[in-house]
């Protein structure tokens, strides 16, 4: 009787305090500032607020200025000409079912997709016509934490869907690529709007594949290449390169010369490198979004704090 | 819910009138319900951990699933050394407890270790090792607690009870989650509560080696002397040499998502399918291997995952996934507390944790090598092939089993 009592006393306060934590949690995560309406109105540098988990905007010329932060709640988010992506987890879904919206220059949403997975990177065209997405999937195995990503991207004008671009054909030095546990990440497009850059991830290696979208087949162009992001000019490629487990560093390739630059930040970058101009990198960083120079020259430079999943609408020229 | 079907099962049969419950020791149950809820605790944090690493932290979880892989290696080691310092120090309960009270503080330390990667990568590990300290002498709490003719029976209670809880778990997450507004650290805060409530069930209700005190003398060279006792060690061997030629988990659900072309969506519903069956199956299994023997249900097992793979191999009709995933979850009812029942025995009472902790190592070391060689077959010969390869080896070796008979009814 004594056993039982304490049992159920126990059991009572410990359910107390779960409940209690998990109330206040709620508090914590309120959002209290009204939503600014945002544009993608040129020379902005757009975030994801890591405290709220909303859009939020600075100007390019001045980041450290106090954000006006949107209504739209984003895990990743990016933007070009007119049209941004945005994913966001659908909240209380296990395992994880994201929401891909396709919004245009008001942040209006113009398509949404439900996709299963845990956002990763987000990108859309530098011509606006396409959104690409990385998601992470689960449950390939229960109780236990296996992963495989899945790429996929949408037409903005056609409405065409491709949920994993892991059927297309590859070329490994002249010959097709085949095995079972082939993954892609972080795609990233041309101007034309056809050329575009993937990561292979294939038996612990990882490709740079560089495809055409209209005859739908790539090549691999070299190895230990991550989340490539593609240079306005179309000549560099910056990605993640692996130097150790779980470390990663920002390089920059001249896919002209296959040339590699190591750039000056020296901290391990798990992010796909967004350019802000020919010259400048941005990138997220321990909860803040960073710049260095493209040409390894310089130092790192912290643009705005709190803030994750950077995006740039470019000046008129 | 399973008390009650196998009360009415016993019932309807007439021929035998007592409630199924009063022949499972209290201790049984209690083992069974801190299971359950450690499982329910455990299965929260499975659940939300990959959203929490890429969302919360940013981090690439696919490092993550290496690191998982090494810690697997590294807890059957600990689990032989948990069985032996608790037969040694004759304190089962005290070990199991803390290994489930090591497992507990773990999950304060995901709510602590904040974005440290370092951190949660030792956390994780830590949480494996106690993990892998309880279960030799949970297992030898339960052997020990039974009569020897209805040991199946308990561990299908103790095994059911144990899905139950992982069942439940990422419900309560999800509630969690909700309820949050999305913060993971108050699912870690709620899943170390949950993980409180099943150590104090543990520390009240579960008695330490009930029955006469076994004068076994123990020491790291009677463990090894174990291996030389000629039953154990052919049980031992026949489990690890049956785990080497079965396919694991993760690789029959991908052939079922290649093969029947799941969507992603769906997929996480394939486990809960061969868990369900295990939940529904563990009970009536485990008393039919009291009845006909534990070593043919035990085999009867593996036949039914040839079977399925079998199955998975034939024309893509659409209920033969279902019919397969069902199998699935017989082998899993036949097979995971039915060995612990068979190998019981065969160990003197004050070895028993380390008895178990060396079968269940065995077992899962070779199903280790299993998935590397299962890997390999399938990238050089492609799926179909490979499975087939798969079905044939396990076969052989059943039949050999057979023959070989290493329990004696």
């Amino acid at each position: 009787m004594k056993k039982l009592v304490l049992a159920l006393t126990g059991t009572a306060l410990l359910v107390a305090a779960a409940v209690t934590y998990t109330v206040s949690a709620r508090h914590d995560t309120a959002d209290a500032e009204p939503a600014a309406a945002l544009t993608l109105a040129p020379g902005q540098l757009l975030f994801r607020d890591t405290a709220t988990g909303r859009v939020g905007a600075v100007p390019l010329a001045d980041p450290q200025a106090k954000p006006r932060l949107g209504e739209l709640k984003c895990d990743r988010f990016a933007v070009a000409k007119g049209t941004a992506v945005c994913l966001a987890v659908k909240p209380g879904t296990l395992p994880a079912i994201t929401d891909v919206l396709v919004l245009d220059d008001h942040l209006a949403v113009r398509h949404t997709e439900t996709l299963p997975g845990t956002p990763s990177r987000a990108r859309v065209s530098p011509d606006g016509k396409r959104v690409y997405w990385t998601l992470f999937v689960t449950g390939d195995s229960y109780a236990e934490t296996g992963f495989s990503t899945r790429a996929g991207l949408y037409e903005v004008e056609t409405g065409r869907l491709v949920k994993t671009i892991e059927e297309l054909p590859v070329f490994k030095d002249g010959e097709r690529y085949f095995a079972h546990d082939v993954n892609y990440w972080g795609i990233t497009f041309a101007s034309d709007g056809n050329r575009f850059y993937a990561t292979l991830g294939s038996k612990g290696k990882t490709y740079l594949v560089e495809a055409d979208y209209g005859r739908y087949r790539g090549k691999t162009l070299r190895e230990n290449v991550e989340c490539p992001s593609l240079s306005p000019d179309g000549k560099r490629v910056a990605f993640k390169k692996k130097v150790g487990e779980g470390a990663w560093r920002l390089s920059v390739l001249d896919l002209g010369t296959l040339k590699e630059t190591e750039l000056a930040e020296t901290r391990s970058v798990d992010d796909q490198a967004l350019w802000q101009d020919d010259r400048t990198i941005l990138y997220g960083l321990e909860n803040a979004v960073w710049a260095v120079p493209a040409d390894g020259s310089g130092a790192p430079r912290q643009l705005h704090a709190g803030a994750a999943s950077p995006a740039v609408t470019q000046d008129p020229r | 819910m399973y008390i009650a079907a196998s009360r009415t099962s016993d019932l309807a049969s007439g021929t035998d009138r007592k409630p199924a419950l009063k022949r499972v020791s209290a201790n049984v149950l209690a083992l069974g319900m801190v299971s359950l809820v450690t499982d329910v605790s455990s299965e929260m944090v499975t659940a939300v951990l990959p959203l929490y690493l890429v969302l919360g932290l940013g981090l690439n979880p696919l490092q993550f699933g290496l690191l998982d892989g090494l810690y697997a290696g590294a807890t059957a080691v600990v689990r032989v050394l948990g069985g032996h310092l608790a037969d040694r120090w004759r304190r089962l309960k005290a070990v199991a407890g803390f290994g489930y009270g090591l497992s507990a503080v773990c999950k304060l330390g995901l709510v602590a270790a904040g974005s440290s990667v370092a951190a949660i990568g030792v956390v994780l590990a830590a949480d494996r090792t106690g993990k892998g300290l309880r279960t030799g002498p949970r297992d030898a709490l339960i052997s020990l607690s039974s009569e020897p003719a209805t040991l199946g029976r308990s561990f299908g209670v103790h095994r059911a009870m144990d899905t139950v809880g992982a069942f439940l778990g990422p419900l309560v997450a999800m509630a969690v989650l909700a309820l949050s507004l999305g913060s993971y650290s108050s699912v870690f805060f709620t899943s170390f509560c949950i993980a409180a409530i099943a150590v104090l069930l543990l520390a009240l209700f579960v008695r330490d080696r009930p029955g006469g005190v076994d004068r076994a003398a123990v020491s790291a060279r009677a463990a090894f002397g174990l291996l030389r006792q000629q039953d154990f060690r052919r049980v031992a061997l026949w489990a690890a040499l049956l785990g080497l030629v079965t396919v694991g988990d993760s690789f029959v659900y991908l052939v079922l998502q290649r093969r029947w072309e799941i969507a992603a969506t769906y997929f996480p519903l394939l486990p809960l399918g061969t868990a369900g069956v295990y939940l529904l199956l563990a009970v009536p299994l485990g008393k039919l291997a009291d009845r006909v023997g534990r070593w043919p249900v035990f085999l009867g097992g593996h036949v039914a995952l040839c079977l399925a793979l079998v199955l998975l191999c034939g024309p893509a009709y659409a209920v033969l996934p279902v019919v397969a995933l069902a199998l699935h979850g017989v082998f899993y009812a036949a097979t995971d507390g039915v060995l612990m029942a068979a190998a019981g025995p065969l160990v003197p009472a004050g070895l028993r944790a380390t008895g178990l902790a060396v079968v269940q190592t065995g077992q899962a070391v070779a199903r280790m090598l299993s998935s590397v060689l299962f890997g390999l077959a399938w990238t050089l010969w492609d799926l179909r092939p490979a499975v087939l390869v798969a079905a044939v080896c396990l076969a052989a070796v059943a039949l050999a089993a057979a023959f070989a008979k290493p329990v004696r009814p």
